[in-house]
């Protein structure tokens, strides 16, 4: 019997975890965070009180049983935990490393009301590093079902859509436009916060579950959706191509050459790997002071990517404060520990030209924090008479993206007034059989939202095939309801096949 | 584990050499050969370790599942591909057809300007104008008669056909834009004028047709990453608008687009591109001395 664990008897210290020293990560492209080691742990696991709250489950996008799967590692059940985490996400080594977790399950674990939270981010990953390392993977017995599935974009949308939809036993093929999968896991997030071999290791997973990968194919221009699910054959499409399509302010200078958005710098750096130019063919230029504009994820990563790069000086240029930072706060934290200069309340106005096209510096204003907008935070408000110069050599822009537009360029499918794709609470979208989720509905969010996005439109995909979804309760009520036809529900796609018919 | 190649193995079929310095290959690609409508280009990367190069589509053959690429060998990459990309070996990769295509069919009467590495890239301009009932007149510009080439197949497409060479070795002495001049001392009514080749050229041609207003329509070819919209690498400046080319253009208005912008930011890898090119000339002059030591 397990002695009932309080606030008061559980360690009362969050698990500290080994990272690489500031002062020698900025030379490398290794990762921070060392992960914890099996008593560490251990340890970390005493911490969760197993209340019958639970409000870490409702804070997670997909809705891990994360109590559960603590349990099991207290257990010593590392497999059982494995499991566990599996029957909701697909890929815990991934998750646990680029979750906002103090946002999400962190931010309302029942320990952190007094203590420290629960460091749940970090055991997911511990778990999801073991599967890796012991070459565990959770293949169940599938049933071919004769559906096929296109998948548009391998970023974590697509993948998580994927998975469920393989498991269902469905054929599925992802569609990727680069040469290599993985979306933004690959282009994006740098290799110190998330290693290739970790997403590689993730996507030998999902082709062990059928997934097929068909990388080099552009969707919308090779083919389009409406050919995929008319003479392609697919039965159900998902659409998962993320927002892509970089912003800049339109401020005069931004054509100067030294100019660029984080996703072009991250792509060449990580995806087209530009840091070991020239054995590596892709170029990158080298700042020796960079200046980069925002302070969301991308914004961090394409900080600490130039000190890795070799720059003297980085700058974050941001408009608001720290505390309206979108980054993860582990983010911001190791880049302040690795030297980034921070200018909080700051407004870029103009990048300046060094006579040679190239960037000699940049005009920016000093702002503050006035009324709240509609997004809730306190709206900057220039600051008059407050302008001044500094010296760079490299600007970055940051600031967010907008709707890919070759989706709306090559079919019907309806946008919204943002350009975004139109897709109803199921995620289905004006096309019959086509569904999406993720950035290129949402906009820009994070890598578990898409995830849940694309097991979302998993659930009502499979409903449209007419496939019994085993996680879906089919409660008395339900299916006690009016309209059914030969007892089929009528939110099912057979239901229409039948009243056609 | 992953499939690289969707339906082909990106295969040269086929290989040209026009010149010293331009070569054509056919690759085997027939959802592409499908998809390909003039005006479009495909990113290509010949190796695991290549750069991703953004090249117009010069030709597409539906029947034979194939499309063609004239590439002229300037830097490392080119340079590579024109000594590793014979007939019967593999393009690493190839994402296409990108861009919007251009647009066929308003106009009756057409000019089709190709210089340099534009002439190929043209072709397919002139001859979707031709198949739509139009009057082309071709005309294309290159350094020297010795490096002309597919003269045969634009004069089987157009209705006039100019050739400029600077030196004077064949046809007009002189630039596209004196063959403009000419042409539209004789047509008054041109409709439309499409220009693909250097930045320079198209500037040349755009400032030709502005005090007679004629439609002008430039193929732009920036710096670009992944040829989808997502780096931004490729934006314009097109009249007041920022745009990329690759999922905006790559046709744009010749009148509204800012060359010298386009020109400056074609400089923006100049250093490394130049070293690059010595790093990889070294290494097959150290390769051609190790083969020679070996027989």
């Amino acid at each position: 019997m397990v002695k009932k664990r309080t606030i008061r008897t559980i360690p009362q210290e969050r698990t500290a975890i080994a990272e690489q020293p500031a002062r020698e990560r900025i030379s490398n492209f290794g990762e921070v965070s060392c992960g914890y080691r099996q008593e560490e742990a251990l340890r970390e696991s005493e911490r969760c009180l197993l209340c019958p709250e639970q409000p870490c489950v409702a804070g997670c996008p997909v809705g891990i049983d994360i109590p559960g799967f603590i349990h099991k590692i207290g257990e010593k059940d590392f497999r059982g935990a494995y499991d566990t985490l599996t029957d909701t996400n697909l890929l815990p080594a991934i998750c646990g490393r680029v979750c906002p977790q103090e946002t999400q399950c962190e931010g309302v674990c029942t320990v952190g009301d007094t203590l420290a939270p629960v460091a749940i981010g970090r055991l997911e990953r511990w778990v999801g590093d073991m599967a890796i390392a012991e070459g565990w993977a959770n293949v169940p017995y599938i049933e071919p079902n004769g559906f096929k599935v296109g998948i548009v974009g391998s970023g974590p949308a697509g993948m998580a859509c994927a998975a469920d939809m393989a498991k269902a036993g469905c054929s599925v093929t992802v569609f990727e436009a680069f040469h290599q999968p993985g979306g933004v896991l690959r282009y994006g997030i740098p290799d110190f916060r998330l290693p290739n071999e970790v997403i590689d290791a993730e996507i030998e997973k999902l082709t062990r579950l059928g997934i097929k990968f068909k990388c080099n194919t552009l969707v919308g221009r090779l083919f389009t959706i409406e050919e995929m699910v008319g003479e392609m054959g697919f039965h159900t499409v998902f659409i998962g191509t993320g927002a892509g399509y970089p912003s800049f302010m339109g401020i005069p200078g931004e054509s100067l050459n030294g100019v660029l958005s984080a996703n072009e710098l991250l792509t060449r750096c990580n995806l087209m790997r530009a840091r070991e130019f020239p054995a590596h063919d892709t170029p990158i230029e080298l700042g020796r002071r960079v200046a980069v504009i925002g302070a969301g994820n991308t914004a961090m990563d394409a900080m600490r990517v130039c000190l890795r790069l070799g720059a003297e000086r980085v700058y974050c240029v941001y408009r608001r404060t720290k505390a309206e930072a979108p980054a993860r706060a582990e983010e911001i934290h190791h880049a302040e520990e690795e030297g980034i200069e921070f200018n909080w309340l700051t407004s870029p106005l103009e990048i300046l030209d060094d006579g040679n096209r190239g960037v000699r510096g940049m005009r920016c204003q000093r702002m503050e924090l006035g009324e709240p907008d509609a997004s809730g935070r306190r709206r900057p408000v220039a600051t008059p008479g407050s302008e001044f110069e500094f010296e760079c050599d490299m600007v970055v822009f940051a600031i967010g993206t907008n709707a890919n537009p070759i989706l709306g360029q090559t079919s019907q499918i309806k946008l919204d007034k943002r350009g975004y794709i139109a897709a109803d609470e199921t995620l289905a979208t004006s096309l019959d059989g086509v569904f999406a989720g993720g950035d290129i509905v949402t906009g820009a969010a994070t890598v578990i939202e898409a995830m849940g996005a694309g097991r979302k439109a998993a659930r009502a995909m499979k409903a449209y095939l007419g496939l019994r979804d085993t996680e879906t309760i089919y409660s008395q009520a339900a299916d006690s309801g009016e309209g059914r036809l030969f007892g089929i529900p009528p939110g099912e796609r057979n239901y229409a096949r039948l009243r056609v018919a | 584990m992953q499939e690289a190649n969707p339906d082909s193995s990106f295969e040269i079929v086929a290989r040209e050499d026009f010149s010293d310095v331009t070569y054509l290959l056919e690759v085997r690609h027939p959802l592409m050969a499908k998809a390909a409508r003039p005006g479009q280009f495909v990113i290509v990367m010949s190796h695991e370790h290549g750069e991703r190069i953004p090249l117009t589509i010069a030709d597409f053959d539906r029947a034979r599942g194939t499309i063609t690429l004239v590439i002229q060998a300037v830097g490392k990459t080119t340079r590579e591909m024109q000594r590793n990309c014979t007939v019967g070996t593999h393009l690493y990769g190839i994402v296409g057809p990108m861009g919007e295509p251009s647009h066929i069919g308003n106009a009756k009467k057409v000019v089709c300007v190709g210089g340099g590495l534009g002439v190929a890239p043209v072709f397919p301009q002139a001859r979707a104008h031709k198949e739509s009932g139009a009057y082309v007149i071709g005309i294309v510009g290159f350094r020297s008669r010795d490096l002309i080439f597919w003269e045969d197949k634009f004069r089987a497409n157009c209705d006039e056909f100019i050739i400029c060479t600077d030196d004077g070795s064949a046809g007009i002495k002189g630039l596209v834009t004196e063959g403009i001049r000419q042409v539209l001392d004789r047509h008054g009514d041109i409709d439309e004028l499409v220009a693909i080749g250097p930045p320079i050229m198209m500037k040349g041609c755009a400032a030709a047709t502005r005090p007679r207003r004629i439609r002008t329509v430039v193929s732009l070819n920036p710096v670009m990453v992944d040829g989808t919209g997502m780096c931004g690498g490729c934006r314009v400046k097109v009249g007041d608008k920022v745009m990329f080319a690759c999922v905006d253009g790559p046709d744009f208005d010749g009148h509204q687009v800012d060359f010298d912008d386009l020109m400056f930011r074609l400089q923006r890898f100049k250093p490394e591109e130049k070293l690059a090119l010595e790093r990889w000339q070294q290494g097959c002059r150290i390769e051609g001395r190790d083969a020679g030591r070996d027989s």
